[in-house]
């Protein structure tokens, strides 16, 4: 590796005052052809290049990116990674990104940050705690660790959280799983980034799609506002403009583009150390590194690109957290902002091909996308370079919502979509 | 968040309204005869258009009559709002 991260370059540079560090990736312009293109450099885009880069030997290849990368929905989300999903598929998916996670700091040679600090989901009613007891099982028979708690037990793992019998949405329950946690979500990008453009991969940013050229069912290449590219496969992984790529190829999805919200406080010292997850009330907390509280808020029921969400929405997700975490009650927000996530019918992905050969689309990760970062990298690259899906990740196609054979995670994920 | 204008109630808070997504989906006249594809297009496939879209919404916390908008999805400004069973204006 040209300029591998260690104790010894970090010592060495210090005698530079740090001003020699290598770049992390270059700034090329692209090339006439590529063998594949992926549309959108965020970090399920750029894991899916490295991936094709390291795994499937595919060099000749370019990330295309309309802003600047990581910069989407990359950096706009809360970070909570977690795989205890109800069904074998989701459940399938997720945990192979978790593994993932476990080592790519390493793999990396990047500090991703992650911090398995444990995911707790709350139960507020009989039949929360019902549906968490039913997932907690369903979780250990496909080998995840999930636990059950009693009320006694939350207030144990987490001594902040009031779990009074009187109040609006008293705490009966919850499931804990402790592998699960969080990451820094720039740093994924950046860490992918990184290795893919070591390999080879041409990253461009500030490149916008305008259009996909097909030749009767084939994708001959993409036009973009840094002129046409030829290529034969084309990966999409657009988030929230997943739609409107596909509108350029001339093919339908079953998504919806709403806002999702999130806001942090002003910085304070650590007061949670894990991560709590609240369906009923739309109430996500946990504290970063700089001490700030990571709160996410709910989607609103809209269709819209605006990068905005409304303010009850906000209000309701506040109101919640300060019913659970009295302590709270005099913290300042210090940002809001919202990113457009596209959602599925079953509230499950898509990785999969279409009906036009060498187009391929990644997208339908709604409200949960980043915790799959990762695997959905590594599923995609597999996808593209095989024209076939891996069996992770072959219950995700397109096809489902003709067969009917969804995989219907709406509230069965522990999340509320 | 935005004001919309109510056919029925005059301008309220986005907040008392309920979003029903894209408008002028027929319901198909002859169900038995649908492909499998037909049917996913109906009940799945959307136009999540970033741009001038055509929308259902119910003033849910008002009148609870349905009525028709086209809103720019891209700044969420709203251009037109009328009633259930009127024709779309054309251009």
């Amino acid at each position: 590796m040209k300029n591998k991260y260690s104790i010894f370059s970090l010592i060495k540079n210090a005698f530079s005052y740090h001003e020699n560090w290598q770049k992390a990736w270059n700034d090329p312009q692209p090339k006439k052809e590529y063998d594949a293109v992926i549309v959108g450099g965020g970090g399920h885009g750029l894991a899916t290049a490295y991936y094709l880069a390291k795994k499937h030997n595919m060099k000749n290849i370019a990330v295309v990116e309309k802003g600047w990368i990581g910069g989407g929905n990359t950096g706009r989300n809360t970070t909570i990674i977690r795989s205890n999903y109800l069904w074998d598929a989701s459940a399938g998916l997720y945990d192979h990104a978790l593994k993932i996670w476990e080592g790519l700091s390493q793999e990396l040679n990047y500090n991703v940050m992650f911090s398995q600090r444990g995911v707790m989901n709350l139960a507020h009613n009989l039949q929360d705690v019902r549906d968490l007891k039913r997932r907690t099982h369903a979780n250990r028979l496909n080998g995840i660790d999930a636990v059950y708690l009693s009320t006694e037990e939350v207030k144990k793992f987490c001594p902040i959280i009031n779990t009074s019998p009187d109040i609006r949405y008293p705490v009966l329950g919850g499931t804990l799983q402790r592998r699960a946690g969080t990451a820094r979500h720039d740093a994924v990008a950046w860490g992918y980034a990184r290795g893919a453009d070591e390999m080879g991969v041409d990253i461009i940013q500030n490149c916008e799609v305008k259009g996909i050229k097909r030749n009767g069912d084939s994708v001959e290449g993409i036009e973009t506002t840094k002129g046409f590219i030829k290529t034969k496969k084309v990966g999409v992984v657009a988030a929230g403009h997943s739609s409107v790529i596909a509108n350029m190829a001339g093919i339908r999805l079953p998504l919806e583009s709403k806002p999702l919200q999130a806001l942090v406080s002003e910085p304070v010292k650590p007061i949670i150390d894990t991560v709590v997850m609240s369906n009923a009330v739309h109430a996500y907390v946990s504290q970063s590194d700089k001490g700030e509280l990571v709160i996410g808020a709910g989607t609103d029921d809209y269709v819209s690109y605006s990068q905005k969400g409304s303010h009850q929405i906000v209000e309701g997700t506040l109101n919640a957290i300060l019913e659970l975490y009295p302590i709270f009650s005099r913290m300042r927000m210090l940002r809001q902002w919202g990113g457009i996530v596209d959602i599925c019918p079953d509230a499950s992905p898509i990785l999969s091909k279409t009906s036009v050969k060498g187009l391929y689309f990644n997208c339908g990760w709604g409200t949960g996308g980043f915790k799959a970062t990762p695997g959905s990298g590594d599923l995609f690259a597999h996808t593209i370079a095989n024209d076939e899906p891996h069996k992770l990740n072959a219950a995700f196609n397109l096809n489902r919502f003709v067969s009917g054979d969804l995989v219907d995670e709406h509230g069965a994920a522990a999340v509320a979509h | 968040m935005f004001l919309i204008n109510c056919p029925y109630c005059g301008e309220r808070d986005q907040s008392e309204f309920k979003a029903g997504g894209e408008a002028h989906i027929e319901r198909p006249k002859q169900p038995t005869e649908l492909s499998d594809d037909e049917w996913a297009e109906y009940l799945f496939m959307r136009k999540n258009i970033k741009g001038i879209q055509f929308e259902r919404w119910n003033h849910a916390h008002g009148c609870r009559k349905w009525f028709n908008m086209i809103r720019d999805t891209s700044n969420d400004e709203i251009k037109l709002i009328y009633k259930m069973g009127e024709k779309p204006p054309k251009g």
